[in-house]
């Protein structure tokens, strides 16, 4: 099956500076892959040559089997810049109108409708964008991006304004973009979003992707915590599948188990491995 | 080409909501005002002048000639401001200020994005010099009874003039920020201007060399050759010494430039056009 995007050697440089260094990347249909790395590590770069906006120096893109930038590749792709700003005087209908008409879509007035739904803009269709927060801006963006059911969607920083409730809307929306079979891209510097929504991370830095695979591949295992009446036991080197063997020792000897946790690590201590300990 | 149509109706779209075109009414409106009071109070004061005396030139014909000039001048001017207005940030200002990228990630080609942009400040300028001309003519004939020469060719030539400044607007878009574009195509039209009084400058001294340099410049910012030319078409039927100053003119010297400036204005709008898609194409956004 053709990948919703696939970069073989990606490479970008802006003068003497390289922003990206032969980079590989696949994102399937129906799977969200996570983008993270510090500031200027390239991920932007990235997503905007996936969309067409950058042109790479090297390596090549596709979309959906056709050339990253290309008309066909472009008409199967949503995508929400990091930068992004609607006209002030346009309403919410009004924009979703003009996408829809630039992205070719015929689902008319219940697409824009379904889509201000799913980002929680039901009632404020007829809203102009200058009395709209920047939340709602960011809102409004990723329904533009969803116009006419892409295939692939780039979501750069998508909930850099949002509030907690705001996160969980997108969140949902994610998975459910997901489950329809679409190959979405999330560029973000929350960690606990991308660990909780993606299948994939990879973590890149100085342009180069420096780690990557599933959240819990990348995260290290931290250990067994047993409580038990003589207090709580650490067991650093243990795993899951230690946990019944330890718990029938301990019984065994006579302790009181009241409780067993499996402590793994979190993506950003992975994260900062990969990237604070390269640099470091 | 419904593509373009579809940017060209968001860009204008855009002009009414912000309130653009309502000021542009408003401040002509004004003008036009003042320009009728000016014509009304000319040729009142001709008449008293005129009563029982000698009148060596045709006063009434300099009076419109120049009321007219004058007219067309600023109807060009302000059509220029509402050009470089519309379209100054159109690549680099929009996509500063993040306006541009969504709309460029669509399957809409970037050279259909600037023939869009280009529809609708054609569609608001062009009209906007000929109407504001037209009334003019109108005023000109209800305060003092004088009629141009012609109407076609000095309308059509502002309207084309401008169109080829919105050509340069959305060239300088794709590689200027949007002060630096601004100051750049008034600095261009400043040029042609100079251009223009060069000419008239060497026409009354008959210096060669001054006449020959306008002319090329003209050409060159074929705006300003399309208004020498409409002058010369507006006073064409003035003869004796009210002719002579008229042709010479205080806003820009009159020239029968040829009909080749239809073409060739066209032709280089096009050329720019294209040149403009050509850097927007290599542009990284």
């Amino acid at each position: 099956m053709t990948a919703a995007l696939s970069a073989r050697g990606l490479s970008k440089r802006y003068g003497k500076t390289t922003a990206l260094d032969a980079v590989d990347l696949e994102v399937a249909a129906g799977e969200l892959v996570g983008l993270l790395g510090p500031n200027g590590a390239g991920k932007s770069t990235l997503v905007k040559i996936a969309c067409g906006l950058v042109r790479p120096t090297g390596g090549e893109a596709s979309v959906g089997g056709a050339t990253a930038g290309s008309r066909a590749a472009r008409a199967s792709t949503g995508y929400l810049a990091e930068l992004f700003r609607f006209p002030g005087w346009a309403r919410a209908e009004e924009v979703l109108a003009l996408h829809q008409r630039l992205a070719r879509s015929d689902g008319g007035a219940a697409e824009r409708e379904e889509l201000l739904a799913r980002v929680g803009l039901s009632d404020e269709g007829g809203r102009r964008v200058e009395t709209m927060s920047k939340g709602m801006q960011q809102r409004l963006g990723i329904a533009q991006a969803l116009v006419g059911s892409p295939r692939l969607v780039l979501l750069d920083e998508p909930t850099s304004a949002l509030d907690p409730g705001g996160r969980r809307t997108v969140r949902d929306l994610l998975v459910g973009l997901r489950d329809q079979g679409v190959g979405v891209l999330l560029n973000s510097h929350l960690l606990s979003e991308i660990e909780l929504v993606c299948d994939r991370v990879l973590i890149i830095d100085g342009g180069r992707v420096v780690t990557e695979g599933r959240p819990e591949d990348l995260t290290a295992p931290g250990g067994v915590e047993v409580e038990t009446s003589d207090g709580v036991r650490r067991l650093p080197d243990a795993r899951r599948e230690d946990v019944p063997g330890i718990v029938r020792e301990l019984v065994a000897g006579g302790a009181e188990v009241y409780g067993v946790r499996v402590v793994s690590g979190t993506l950003e201590d992975a994260y900062l491995a990969a990237v604070v300990g390269r640099d470091g | 080409m419904s593509d373009a149509l579809a940017i060209a109706g968001h860009a204008l779209r855009e002009a009414v909501r912000r309130r653009v075109l309502l000021v542009v009414a408003i401040l002509t409106a004004a003008f036009l005002g003042l320009y009728a009071l000016a014509a009304f109070e000319a040729f009142d004061s001709l008449e008293r002048t005129s009563a029982g005396g000698f009148v060596p030139i045709d006063e009434r014909a300099l009076a419109g000639g120049t009321l007219l000039g004058l007219a067309m001048f600023v109807a060009l001017f302000l059509g220029v401001v509402l050009a470089v207005f519309l379209t100054l940030g159109a690549v680099r200002g929009d996509a500063e200020r993040g306006l541009l990228q969504p709309l460029v990630v669509r399957p809409v080609g970037r050279t259909t994005l600037l023939i869009g942009r280009l529809l609708a400040a054609s569609a608001v300028c062009a009209p906007y010099v000929v109407i504001v001309f037209l009334v003019a003519v109108l005023i000109t004939q209800a305060a003092g009874d004088f009629t141009p020469a012609s109407l076609v060719v000095p309308a059509a030539g502002l309207a084309l003039g401008v169109v080829t400044v919105v050509a340069i607007s959305l060239l300088g878009s794709t590689v200027l920020g949007t002060t630096a574009n601004g100051i750049a195509i008034f600095m261009v039209f400043a040029t042609g201007l100079a251009a223009g009084l060069l000419g008239q400058i060497g026409e009354a001294l008959d210096v060669d060399g001054l006449t020959t340099a306008s002319s090329i410049i003209s050409w060159i910012v074929p705006f300003e050759a399309l208004y020498q030319n409409g002058l010369h078409a507006l006073t064409a039927d003035i003869g004796g010494a009210a002719g002579v100053i008229v042709q010479l003119g205080p806003f820009g010297g009159a020239s029968n430039v040829g009909a080749a400036i239809w073409p060739w204005a066209v032709a280089w709008s096009a050329a720019v056009l294209a040149l403009a898609a050509l850097a927007f194409r290599h542009r990284d956004l």
